[in-house]
């Protein structure tokens, strides 16, 4: 089963029973393919005595901790065919999963975001706002996940600013003078969860007490990275929304959980606000005990597949962060697939031990 | 003689036993003779103290740490490690103690043994603020108030990573005992030592088991060894230097005794340990970088995460590159002791805990390995004793005076 087949059918359209069908076949397919092209990948399957043969749906698949994209090179093509190469974002000193890339899964990482974002966005081109500042895409060699997360959702738009400048200063007559020549468009922001709390939303109050305000009625907001921070700052997910709105009108707002590892398969918020898993991805909670798949509502050890990636392992993955299935195929927004909810990262190990503790093994 | 200390500096340190002040008496304190009788009698009421704090009694490390300086106790030690020989010992004056950050007890042990052999203590405790050490500085403190005369030989400091500080205590210490690992050592190396003062040093060390299976199956209460594997590895996350790591196993019914030794530990381990759900995610994650590195590793099935066992096939010596804790274990079976000599031979190798016949192990000595410090029964591999880790702690904190 070629990506092609896969990028045919309508990203929400299938309900679980033939969904598994379609992920099993092509999982198992990658997972073949990987251990014939990547070493690394065929001793691991071979330590755990893996056989292809034996199983009956790619839930019974191995998944590999993404923390092992930190600790090895792990990739399913020849060096001369890596056009990019993406890394988490880390702060200095930590190490980052490094993500081999080739055309052919590059180009299906931007076809399949397009795929499932135009299913919020409708399928036309806006103008965009990019809330972080333009530095942030300028190391073109090595991508990070904030970087990749700009550009591969600016293709959505169809002219676009920066509204902060390299300091993390929003640019008023910018973002003015921009709104003014779009006017009774739709008009498409982007950035970070944490970055437009802090450097945009916390400037839009500052301004509206000087009298300067914004419409953005017509936006829609994409935004991602996660929480912790905001929770550090008892900003809840509903508050996040309220104050948005009550600031500039902006309604249309939509979380989304992804990673670099697994980059183009995206879970995209829906209006009744659940993320959701498209026909190129899912979401397994694993029990932490034993790893078992838990039920609906139950809290476990995310992990995620993804029919993409063919120049690195990476098809299959267990995660460091915690979330629970909300229900399959019946959201009432529509959409057909998983829906669940991010609880947060694992907790780091409080180990005892005789050596002083040191917490760079972790992100 | 150095006569006074940068206030600024002592300042900067929570004591909770002693203070500034008494820290600068520290340096008029006079050597004290091993095993003095004011010595024996002030612990003797600091255990008792220990015994009667009925917050003690939901820490076992506490416990035990209070048994070990009863007077009865400190008397067997006396037995056992007073120096016998025609010299004139005394105590080497003062001892700078850097505990470990993530054993509670620990500091209190340190500073035990310097006493015991008659020296002034400067204890860095670890910064976490664990019950334990409370309680046990409560019972130092209160033996303090009736044994006035001790109160510049005990001080328990509290300070976060500081140079100035490390520097100013390194710089009247006579013997610097740095617990922690490498990492601790590497930082503490910073501060000098005056010329004639020494360092003892526990760097990062991990610990190995060898069991011979017949000897295994021949014990009624298995239950009993569960218990003591479970108080070697598990009870410290399988993270201390003594943790066995690599179980060896010898002898003619490997299988039935695997079967049996694991079936009785997990048991144990399920009703006991409180698993955190990242060290499963650790423990696979040590599992496939560890099937990169090493050949023909096989990760043996595992119902859940408690227990993770990889069987290898031969001993190299990288095998503890890829070692991880909170149960993860390699394992082999050994036709001959000798083949993990390249493991043993690592001086990081610290301890080998066994059932069966000890002397089973001596050929492995023999053969010239340069790790390996002790060999103790399994379950015993924590106990603490005046000689540990390969060094031995009642001539390193003492003087020999010649006396002819």
């Amino acid at each position: 089963m070629t990506f092609d087949e896969i990028m045919s059918i309508p990203p929400y359209s299938l309900n679980e029973k033939e969904k598994t069908k379609l992920l099993t076949k092509r999982l198992s397919e990658l997972t073949k393919h990987h251990a014939k092209a990547c070493p690394e990948y065929q001793r691991m399957l071979n330590s755990i005595g893996f056989d292809i043969e034996s199983i009956e749906s790619y839930k019974e698949l191995p998944f590999l901790p993404v923390r092992l994209f930190k600790e090895l090179v792990l990739k399913s093509i020849p060096q001369e065919d890596i056009v990019k190469t993406m890394t988490s974002s880390g702060t200095t000193g930590q190490a980052v999963s490094k993500i081999y890339l080739d055309r052919n899964t590059s180009a299906n990482q931007q076809k399949t975001m397009v795929k499932i974002v135009q299913e919020f966005t409708g399928s036309a081109r806006m103008p965009m706002i990019i809330i972080d500042c333009p530095n942030v895409v300028k190391n073109r060699a090595m991508f990070s996940a904030r970087g990749a997360g700009i550009l591969g959702f600016s293709i959505f738009g169809a002219k676009k600013i920066y509204a902060l400048d390299d300091e993390m200063r929003l640019d008023v007559g910018a973002l003015k003078s921009f709104l003014e020549e779009n006017k009774g468009q739709k008009i498409l922001l982007f950035g970070f969860t944490f970055m437009i709390w802090q450097h945009f939303y916390k400037e839009l109050l500052r301004l509206k007490e000087e009298g300067i305000t914004f419409d953005l009625s017509d936006g829609v907001l994409i935004h991602g990275g996660g929480w912790k921070k905001l929770i550090s700052e008892a900003v809840s997910h509903d508050e996040f929304h309220k104050r948005l709105e009550d600031i500039c009108g902006l309604k249309d707002i939509h979380d989304y959980y992804g990673m670099v590892e697994q980059t183009g398969c995206i879970y995209m918020e829906c209006e009744c606000g659940h993320l959701h898993a498209s026909n190129f991805s899912d979401v397994i909670i694993r029990r932490p005990i034993d790893f078992s798949e838990a039920a609906i509502g139950e809290t476990g050890i995310i992990q995620v597949v993804s029919t993409i990636p063919e120049s690195y392992p990476g098809h299959s993955l267990l995660t460091e962060d915690e979330g629970e299935i909300l229900g399959v195929d019946d959201c009432p927004c529509g959409r057909k697939g998983k829906y669940f909810k991010i609880n947060g990262r694992l907790k780091n190990a409080e180990i005892r031990g005789c050596s002083d503790t040191y917490a760079d093994k972790f992100r | 003689m150095q006569t006074s200390l940068d206030k600024e500096v002592l300042d900067r340190v929570t004591y909770l036993t002693g203070s500034a002040d008494i820290t600068e008496d520290l340096l008029s304190a006079p050597a004290m003779i091993p095993f003095d009788n004011d010595i024996i009698e002030f612990l003797n009421d600091v255990s008792r103290e220990i015994m009667n704090d009925p917050r003690g009694r939901a820490y076992s490390d506490v416990i035990t740490f209070g048994f070990w300086i009863r007077k009865s106790s400190i008397i067997k030690l006396k037995e056992k490690y007073e120096i016998k020989d025609d010299a004139f010992h005394m105590g080497k004056g003062i001892v700078f103690h850097i505990a470990p950050s993530n054993v509670p007890v620990n500091f209190a042990y340190s500073l035990v043994s310097g006493l015991l052999y008659g020296n002034a203590n400067i204890v860095r405790v670890p910064s976490k603020d664990f019950p334990q050490v409370t309680i046990l500085v409560d019972a130092f403190n209160n033996a303090l108030e009736q044994h006035p005369n001790m109160k510049s030989y005990v001080i328990c400091a509290r300070y976060n990573r500081d140079k100035e500080i490390n520097d100013l205590f390194s710089s009247i210490s006579d013997v610097r005992i740095v617990w922690g690992g490498d990492k601790t050592i590497e930082e503490l190396r910073k501060s000098p030592l005056p010329p004639r003062s020494g360092e003892i040093t526990f760097a990062d060390r991990y610990s190995i088991a060898v069991i011979d299976a017949d000897s295994y199956l021949c014990i009624e209460d298995k239950k009993r060894v569960a218990e003591d594997f479970y108080n070697d590895t598990f009870f410290s996350d399988q993270n201390a230097c003594t943790s066995p790591r690599i179980i060896v196993w010898t002898g003619k019914q490997i299988e039935a005794a695997k079967k049996e030794f694991w079936e009785a530990e997990h048991d144990l381990v399920e009703r006991k340990y409180s698993f955190q759900p990242i060290q499963g995610v650790n423990k696979l994650t040590q599992c496939f970088i560890a099937s990169t590195a090493l050949e023909s590793i096989k990760i043996i099935p595992h119902k859940d995460n408690l227990i993770v066992r990889i069987a290898v096939s031969e001993i190299s010596d990288t095998l503890m590159d890829y070692r991880d804790n909170s149960g993860f274990f390699y394992e082999f079976d050994c036709e001959d002791i000798r083949l993990i000599k390249p493991i043993c031979n690592d001086k990081r190798c610290q301890t080998i805990a066994y059932i069966g016949d000890k002397k089973t192990i001596i050929p492995l000595l023999q053969a010239g390995v340069k790790g390996i410090d002790r060999v103790v029964p399994m379950g015993k591999t924590m106990n603490f004793d005046l000689i540990w880790d390969g060094y031995n702690l009642p001539y390193q904190l003492t003087r020999s005076v010649v006396l002819e």
